[in-house]
């Protein structure tokens, strides 16, 4: 009746897990309790749960991304402090076998459910606004690839108290997550996971390629585009090239442990070395998924800030193409012990250093674009210049491990785990942050607290420093990644400055909390009625904080890069009159059940297929196919929007662009 | 009212100077088509994947039987021909609904739904001809490969049967609104994509066999 399912799938006996899972369902419950209590349950549902509105669910994408990078921080601490201690013959306090469960989810939930939301966030408020239009080319999709995300999360997380999670690395390599030897439900919540999860940010990838290439403000030619939107778009044509082969991927290995095939295992011809390579095909355009955008909101902050064009929009754009098909001939370098001979392995070696020039090129245009302006030091811009020093000492030691000698000695050791951490937290996370502080008043009308901001900046910019240069130490002195305890106590002074680090953290992810709260409850002294806080250049500034549901009452025309700039520049600023002659009726999509119902039934069919209880996925699934049935015979999907209604809203707004 | 906003007047947009690309957003049928074409390329790519998959494994029989001694191609270019006639029927019940009728939309989707469960028939029972024998998808790496490529061809065709099940019924309760006639159009691209991947397979894994 309940598959594998019995009461002893809840880990009583393991005082960790059981004291994490009871303060969040703590946490949760007290959460439920007050939303009931007050009241918001019609609120939440109509305006965030069923809304398509793409800043909405930006929104909602960056609290998922937040909430998880808590919960991945956390597993990263406890391994810090094992190794802190597990030194000589102490063992520390987690057993291997937990100990693998915390570094595999943490990866995965780093990769897929931090920095995919951050990133997929951060484009979902800005892309329909940089371009001046209204909405994403599919905003019920929108939606779905949400919830769907979110799905994805609710597994990992209910592997914790439920089970168990994968201790298979966070890229579940065979032969060791073939069921031979990962016979356990972990593999399995990591593949359903996944697999949900990959289906949205696919999704995703489709809809914004589509918005960006066929939905731009009349005027705007791919040469007016703001480099953001032209980082979103090589990212999402790189989800669209790429996840795919990821869903594969985990397929073949879903076959092998559902259904007895032979893609990976040992015996009858399973090739275990094929998944390693294709699981790269992904990872590699993954990582360059992560950064673009990244690339993209520095330079939209450095512009900014300093006041100035971003120098050299071309070659930004060109770097940016070429790094977007650059990333899909480099996959072997993650595995050059493999064996693949010295041929192919110098092949993919240079190919990793010729990635190198085009972002090289990239952070030469950021250091011209500063050169002569007049830089603002606000918060964006700190983690602008914190992220170009971080990120070129990352991308050298890249390169480095890219010579493929060098790679045999550093392989699987806390050199790489140095490295990665060095430009997914240098470049993906601050580039996040930054993001996240520019753009914020945009999102919600007040801007987040300056003091804290510049707080959590330098916490996270010593405590990167302070938690991973000794581990480059470490690597080259012959520590390796994944290991639960070491012999050699001369390690141990460095695992414990990296622990410090750690803490450094810690403090800055608590202070990020912090400026939250305090800027909430500070809004109404620090609103910002000009729609325009940094004097911005582009067109999500020329419209009000935030931003009507329908973003532009007409739809801008654009005349060049900076469109924005140019008219505030132009001399040609508002005039006084607002007729209603000069607006058309809008239609905006109705709100949608659809993403989160279709969630929700995911949900049911991926915890039903991990633990093998057939009739539930049949109900999961026929619960999925129903909601797109229900779905394609809605037929009054639009809401019009009437001339007297903008007309009003357009009266109320308070007048901006006449800043000089 | 800013400079930044477009006046009552198009005449930016009659230009016939300005490029496509600075013509502002398009039309909602232009748009939704590219949408799906960029869905049938990832689509595409994980069949490149298997395919891949395919061509690694190959080989590996493992002792068992090869391609070669189990297929029978009289059937599959059988079934070949099944799915081939019923992209060009296809295509006749997606002109029939740009031309909102009725009677011909049903009868040339009638005839592609037959013609694809022909197709689905054939091939289940090749499959389970081939599980008979003892060369089922556990019996090596090469037979795994097998069945998951042509497998989720099937699975393709399978699910583009329901959704023309759908789009009929759909035409009958909804009649030839544009958001109808723009899903059939989708409909139609994703059943010639799944021609153009059949004819890959029949290519590599039929007619290559060893």
């Amino acid at each position: 009746m309940l598959g594998k399912l019995t009461w002893a799938a809840i880990p009583y006996d393991q005082p960790i897990p059981m004291a994490a899972a009871l303060l969040v369902v703590l946490g949760i419950a007290g959460t439920l309790a007050l939303v009931t209590a007050k009241g918001w349950w019609p609120y939440i549902w109509r305006e965030w749960i069923t809304s398509v509105d793409h800043k909405r669910i930006g929104v909602m994408y960056l609290l998922l991304g937040l909430a998880m990078l808590v919960r991945g921080f956390i597993d990263a601490i406890m391994m810090r402090s094992q190794l802190a201690i597990a030194a000589g013959g102490a063992q520390g306090y987690l057993p291997p076998e937990h100990y693998d469960q915390i570094f595999s989810a943490h990866g995965t939930i780093m990769i897929f459910f931090v920095a995919m939301p951050f990133v997929i966030g951060l484009m979902n408020v800005v892309l329909p606004l940089q371009l001046g239009i209204r909405d994403v080319a599919f905003p019920v999709l929108n939606s779905v690839s949400l919830w769907l995300t979110a799905a994805g999360v609710l597994l990992v997380n209910l592997s914790l108290v439920v089970g168990e999670f994968a201790r298979t690395g966070w890229l579940a390599y065979p032969p060791l997550s073939e069921l031979a030897y990962s016979p356990g439900v972990g593999v399995d919540y990591y593949l359903w996971a996944l697999q949900i999860s990959g289906v949205g940010t696919l999704l995703t990838g489709i809809n914004f390629t589509t918005t960006i290439l066929k939905l731009r403000a009349p005027g705007m030619g791919y040469g007016q585009m703001p480099i953001f939107c032209w980082t979103a778009l090589a990212s999402s044509l790189l989800i669209v090239a790429a996840f795919p082969i990821l869903t594969a991927t985990f397929a073949m290995l879903l076959l092998d442990r559902y259904l007895g095939f032979h893609f990976f295992t040992n015996d009858l011809g399973g090739n275990a070395m094929m998944y390693v390579n294709l699981i790269w095909a992904w990872g590699h355009p993954e990582v360059y998924i992560l950064i673009l955008p990244a690339f993209g909101v520095f330079s939209e902050v450095i512009a900014t800030f300093s006041g100035k064009a971003l120098f050299g929009y071309r070659s930004m754009v060109i770097a940016t193409l070429a790094i977007c098909v650059l990333s899909f001939m480099v996959w072997l370098h993650h595995f050059f012990t493999m064996g693949a001979g010295a041929d192919v392995n110098s092949f993919f070696g240079i190919m990793t250093m010729i990635i190198a020039v085009p972002t090289g090129v990239k952070v030469f245009n950021w250091l011209f674009t500063l050169y002569g302006g007049r830089i603002r030091f606000n918060v964006p811009i700190y983690w602008a210049l914190g992220f170009m020093v971080t990120f070129v000492i990352g991308g050298m030691t890249g390169v480095l491990m890219a010579v493929p000698p060098a790679d045999f000695v550093l392989h699987n050791s806390l050199f790489l785990v140095a490295h990665f951490h060095n430009v997914i937290i240098g470049g993906v996370l601050f580039g996040a942050f930054a993001g996240y502080n520019y753009w914020f008043p945009k999102a919600f009308g007040f801007t987040l607290d300056e003091r804290l901001g510049k707080a959590v900046f330098w916490c996270w910019f010593i405590g990167f420093y302070l938690a991973f240069m000794p581990l480059y130490a470490l690597g080259l002195m012959g520590a390796t990644r994944r290991m639960q305890h070491y012999a050699d106590t001369g390690w141990q002074p460095l695992m414990l400055v990296a622990l410090a680090g750690a803490l450094v953290i810690l403090a800055g992810l608590v202070l990020t909390i912090v400026q939250l709260v305090v800027s909430i409850r500070t809004r109404e002294r620090r609103r910002d009625l000009t729609g325009d806080p940094w004097d911005g250049r582009t067109l999500e500034w020329s419209t009000s904080s935030p931003p009507p549901p329908w973003n532009f009452a007409r739809l801008p025309q654009v005349q060049g890069i900076d469109a924005y700039w140019q008219v505030k520049r132009g001399g040609k600023g508002p005039t006084a009159e607002s007729t209603e002659s000069g607006y058309e009726a809008i239609s905006v999509p109705r709100p949608s059940a659809t993403g989160f119902v279709t969630a929700f039934f995911a949900v049911i069919m991926g915890f039903a297929l991990i633990w093998h209880i057939w009739w539930m996925a049949v109900a999961g699934l026929a619960g999925i196919v129903s909601t797109a049935l229900v779905h394609a015979w809605r037929v009054d999907g639009e809401i019009e929007i009437p001339v007297e209604t903008l007309a009003a809203v357009e009266r109320a707004r308070p007048e901006a662009g006449a800043t000089t | 009212m800013s400079a930044l906003e477009a006046t009552g007047t198009p005449e930016f947009l009659t230009d016939d100077d300005v490029p496509d690309s600075r013509r502002g957003p398009a039309a909602r049928r232009d748009f939704v088509a590219f949408g799906f074409w960029l869905f049938l390329l990832s689509d595409v790519v994980i069949f490149a994947t298997l395919f891949a998959g395919y061509a690694v494994l190959s080989g590996q029989t493992a002792g068992g039987p090869a391609g070669v001694q189990l297929f029978d191609r009289g059937k599959v270019l059988l079934e070949t021909a099944c799915l081939l006639t019923s992209t060009l029927t296809c295509g006749l019940c997606a002109l029939s609904c740009v031309q909102r009728s009725t009677a011909a939309t049903y009868v040339w989707g009638a005839v592609t739904f037959l013609l694809g469960t022909s197709f689905i028939a054939l091939e289940l029972t090749e499959f389970a001809r081939l599980i008979a024998q003892g060369a089922g998808p556990t019996r090596s790496a090469f037979l795994s490969a097998f069945f998951a490529l042509v497998g989720t061809h099937g699975l393709h065709v399978t699910l583009g049967l329901g959704w023309l099940l759908v789009m009929m019924a759909q035409v009958a309760t909804l009649g030839f609104r544009p958001m109808i006639i723009r899903r059939f159009l989708c409909f139609s691209l994703f059943w010639h994509t799944l021609d153009i991947v059949w004819i890959g397979v029949f290519t590599i894994v039929y007619l290559g066999a060893r």
